[in-house]
């Protein structure tokens, strides 16, 4: 009997332990997944708790509901990896061993690696994030109680879990600020360490527009260093320093501790793969999917699935001693939300950036990519249903792994540059 | 693609001015390119370029972002940015002859 060990039972994990436990036989695998608790949050769904769009309770579910028969769940800590002994080591004791290892432990916000974020006395009364149940809970007590002054927006450092979201949480803002009749009193900064809205030229000219005609400033490559809670200021290494009456900042995202506690994550504690297979470039038996590796595309459950896709053929191959012979090119899509009932459709790869056109099907739509429209965002409100009941337990979404060209505008090349 | 003359010599370099192959950069085309964003090259200003050369190299051709320049090549992100104003680690990848980082996905 072979062992195939999954760590994380979020995106990534429930997809493949679906997909794979059709795929291989159960008297020659045995499936093991593991997770420290029972909750399966939709994270896509905290960017709405703030605006009362969503309740807390809505987005969270058991884990095991989406779990197949015939995969064991196991409900512990990790401790730590030994890639080497080909085991893993849970918190009280347990050792687990495995023939093949994935890794899909994600990203995780980390607020105490920015000084006077989680340790200062602002925090969670005057400076949130929403990238956690609480913070985005938190968040929609004190949006309520706000009566206007600065609302800053902010991003640690790249990379973050869904990059569009602190932009789409700007633009939902402005959207809540103006319903609520004091739009006029608020001032709203998006403050990045990139130079400009977004990653991508195209996507960043397109999105920078957006922002500045809702009134929203930009500080383009703000590093920072402190949130100074006494002057209620957040400064940068280069001594710029931004005040606010209301800070939504999104922590530095790292990948989780144990992975970097057993010596196989890089700076930020995310584990070095082969960008197209997915196989952890220090050891052959173990795979990382979804947010935990370290591919250059987008931390975003898109890219897991469209990963699953591309991995499951593989390691089926790879269990019979086939040679893998698929390739992952990058393929990420993100829903943008930009207010007032609209949304807007990014796709993309590691090399072809976000282009304007219609999604999935080429000149038909409905959706349109990059430009707003309100079935893009029917499409974002939509998704929940889909994440649950079709992506979860791996069944057919009609979206090809590999991005397609077809339907897509190439860019005007002058807007690229003007971008970045 | 478009070419330009620094020190002398013809190099091949992308539309934000940016080497195409690092392998055509020395020490002496980085004082250069370093003069052409209003820096002198001193010891200072050396270290962490040095260091972004030899990751580059040594980390399958990926740029280290200032994280990594911190954690992994002990450099203090203040002091990188009063020696490369503003924008540190475009700059220095400019001086060093990579590609801009892409830890921005």
């Amino acid at each position: 009997m072979r062992k195939l060990l999954i760590l994380g039972a979020g995106t990534a994990g429930t997809i493949l332990a679906n997909r794979l436990r059709k795929e291989l036989a159960e008297a020659e695998w045995q499936i093991t997944v593991v997770d420290r608790d029972d909750s399966h949050h939709y994270q896509p769904g905290y960017l709405f708790i703030p605006f009362g769009i969503y309740s807390p309770r809505q987005i969270v579910k058991p884990r095991w509901r989406f779990l197949p028969d015939g995969v064991d769940f196991t409900l512990a800590e990790v401790e730590r990896i030994d890639a080497d002994g080909k085991s893993v080591l849970l918190k009280g004791g347990r050792t687990l061993d495995y023939d093949y290892l994935i890794v899909t432990t994600g990203a995780v916000p980390r607020p105490d690696q920015t000084p006077g974020m989680a340790d200062g006395e602002l925090w969670h009364t005057k400076v949130f994030d929403f990238y956690t149940l609480e913070g985005s809970a938190a968040l929609h007590q004190a949006l309520e109680r706000f009566t206007g002054g600065r609302l800053v927006v902010h991003i640690t450092e790249m990379p973050i879990k869904c990059p569009v979201a602190p932009l789409e949480f700007s633009f939902l803002a402005d959207d809540y600020l103006t319903r609520r009749g004091i739009r006029d009193k608020v001032s709203i900064t998006y403050v990045t360490p990139l130079d400009g809205a977004f990653t991508k030229p195209v996507a960043s000219a397109t999105l920078g527009h957006l922002l500045t005609e809702r009134g929203i400033e930009v500080e383009t490559d703000f590093m920072i260093e402190s949130i100074d809670n006494e002057a209620q200021a957040i400064v940068s290494y280069d001594e710029r320093e931004i005040p606010f009456d209301l800070l939504v900042t999104v922590p530095l995202n790292m990948g989780q501790q144990f992975i970097i506690d057993s010596g196989l994550g890089d700076e930020l504690g995310f584990i070095p793969v082969d960008k197209h297979t997915l196989r952890s470039v220090a050891h052959d038996d173990i795979f990382v999917l979804g947010d935990a590796s370290n591919v250059p595309t987008s931390k975003a459950g898109s890219v897991a699935h469209f990963e699953a896709d591309v991995f499951v053929d593989n390691f089926v191959a790879l269990a019979k001693g086939e040679p893998m012979t698929h390739s992952f090119d990058g393929h990420a899509n993100c829903f943008v939300e930009s207010g007032r009932g609209k949304g807007l459709l990014l796709d993309f790869n590691y090399e072809t950036q976000p282009l304007t056109g219609t999604f999935p099907l080429p000149r038909v739509g409905p959706m349109q990519l990059l430009k707003e429209s309100r079935s893009n965002h029917l499409g974002k409100l939509a998704f929940e249903h889909i994440y649950w009941h079709m992506l979860l337990p791996g069944r057919p979404i009609p979206l090809p792994a590999a991005m397609s060209m077809t339907g897509k505008i190439p860019a005007d090349p002058s807007m690229a540059a003007a971008g970045h | 693609m478009p070419t330009t003359t620094i020190a002398g010599r013809r190099i091949d370099v992308n539309e934000e001015g940016f080497l195409v192959n690092p392998d055509e950069w020395d020490e002496a085309l980085a004082v250069e390119l370093a003069r052409q964003i209003g820096i002198e090259m001193t010891d200072a200003h050396w270290a962490p370029i040095r260091f972004m050369r030899e990751d580059y190299q040594a980390n399958d051709k990926v740029t280290p972002t200032l994280r990594r320049m911190s954690t992994a090549g002990g450099f203090n992100v203040k002091e990188l940015f009063a020696l490369f104003p503003k924008k540190p680690a475009k700059k220095m990848s400019y001086i060093a002859g990579v590609p801009k980082p892409v830890g921005c996905v």
